[in-house]
């Protein structure tokens, strides 16, 4: 971490938040029309929309602190990929059905414990935000677990199906848990929380779910510090192709207004 | 998830493209000329007369969205807005009817602020506009609802359904035996339940 970097680490701090939740709505929203069931088609929608527009907000909030005169769109449509900050989780494929349910409630079962805290942070806008979110995380993280159970404790496919993303995906989730010196200074300025108090109550909840669900979480988390990379924008290769689909339209048409 | 209007799909997709007439524009009103300078509490007359553009049974005051009114001397109307689900797609929508209905007053000079902060709840629904939306079909957010939403699990053996510890009664025949289809519906704010008394699907605005 640079001491330039450093001056930035409100901004960085919630371009962090933003960002999981800007690239983990649009793979949620590649469901659109090829979810299993026409509900689910909706829901899956609706929750992508809820994380788009934390994602819009928490963006926009971003530019602000950075003073660098970038706005919600220009953060979204015109950063690369070694510019985004979002854990390396929620960029994955999305895989199958179970994929997503599982990626989605090992996100929510965090989502909801960090913005509970952040909507107690003393700046008002990211608590505003955050309060909402929360509200919202509840509601996700009602749905996603739910289809933990179902798919775990469901047919011999299904259950084959979650176990196999929870083998998958379970070590990408302990970079949800660490920190570094953006955390810190952050922390310092009201806009940020530490995440690595909010293990020990996620992995309770996770572990109560996965219980009900007949399914066993692979091993114990990797340590703190070998969390991932995606925080200091190193990313696996799926981030840039997701993003040059996200983004192709605001950048062949430059400073369109819709 | 930005939506165009019919006129903005015509002037895109050219003259051969037949546009429906446009529901969703603020019908048109005889003219009042001379325009009267704007005072806030007659802009708060005029937005209390702008329909949400999803539930249009209620209006955008009633749904407590705007959250200040400000008139500078120079006539220049600031109204404040804040977003109900944070992604809710009809933000824009509402911006735009807000000004129509300000502009047809006669009032040009319109700033629109979107806030954050305090984050907008369902607690702030008047009990009129809950018995609006029960009146249109839509059962409204219970008061303290957003609590409701439990992250408790239910035992296994009752798990065929989500759980909803409270139920919401259907207000088409009232009935409380009515059972939650999806917490997810046709617009962010909204989550689907079936009434087995009456049989009717319905729609509620969930608490948040």
């Amino acid at each position: 971490m640079t001491d330039v970097a450093m001056l930035h680490a409100p901004a960085e701090a919630v371009l962090r938040l933003a960002d999981d939740r800007l690239v983990l709505g649009h793979r949620l929203s590649e469901w659109c029309g090829h979810a299993p069931i026409l509900e689910e088609d909706i829901a899956l929608g609706n929750i992508a929309l809820d994380l788009l527009g934390q994602a819009q907000g928490l963006l926009k909030l971003a530019g602000a602190l950075e003073g660098r005169g970038r706005d919600e769109d220009a953060l979204a449509y015109w950063r690369g990929a070694g510019e985004f900050r979002n854990v390396l989780l929620v960029e994955l494929p999305r895989g199958d059905f179970a994929h997503t349910m599982v990626r989605q409630f090992l996100f929510d079962a965090y989502d909801v414990l960090a913005t509970e805290r952040l909507a107690a942070s003393p700046h008002a806008d990211l608590a505003g935000i955050m309060a909402k979110a929360h509200k919202e995380a509840r509601y996700h993280v009602r749905h996603s677990g739910d289809w933990v159970v179902r798919l775990g404790d469901g047919t011999d496919e299904s259950h084959a199906r979650a176990q196999s993303a929870l083998d998958a995906l379970w070590p990408y989730a302990a970079e949800l848990f660490a920190a570094d010196a953006v955390d810190a200074a952050a922390i310092d300025t009201g806009v940020g929380i530490d995440p690595r108090a909010l293990r020990e109550e996620w992995q309770a909840a996770v572990a109560a779910v996965l219980a009900d669900a007949t399914l066993a979480p692979p091993s114990a988390l990797p340590p703190d510090d070998d969390g991932g990379t995606g925080r200091i924008g190193r990313h696996t290769e799926h981030l840039a192709a997701m993003l040059a689909e996200m983004q192709s339209v605001a950048r062949a048409h430059p400073g369109a207004g819709w | 998830m930005t939506r165009l209007s019919p006129a903005e799909l015509a002037r895109l997709l050219g003259d051969g493209w037949d546009a429906p007439p446009a529901a969703d524009a603020v019908a048109p009103r005889p003219s009042r000329a001379p325009a009267a300078a704007p005072t806030e509490a007659a802009v708060w007359v005029a937005l209390a007369e702008v329909p949400d553009p999803e539930v249009p049974a209620i209006s955008v005051v009633d749904l407590g969205i705007v959250r200040g009114v400000a008139v500078a001397e120079d006539g220049a109307v600031t109204v404040t807005i804040t977003p109900t689900y944070s992604g809710c797609p009809a933000m824009r929508e509402i911006e735009r009817d807000v000004r129509a209905a300000l502009v047809q007053r006669g009032w040009a000079d319109v700033r629109i602020d979107t806030v954050y902060a305090p984050a907008w709840t369902t607690e702030w629904m008047s009990d009129a506009a809950r018995e609006k939306l029960r009146a249109y079909g839509i059962a409204p957010p219970r008061v303290g609802g957003a609590a409701l939403v439990t992250l408790r699990r239910a035992p296994r053996a009752e798990q065929t359904m989500p759980v909803e510890p409270v139920p919401v009664p259907c207000p088409r025949c009232g009935s409380t035996d009515t059972r939650l289809q999806s917490a997810f519906g046709s617009t962010a704010c909204k989550a689907m339940h079936a009434c087995v008394a009456c049989g009717e699907p319905f729609e509620e605005f969930k608490p948040i």
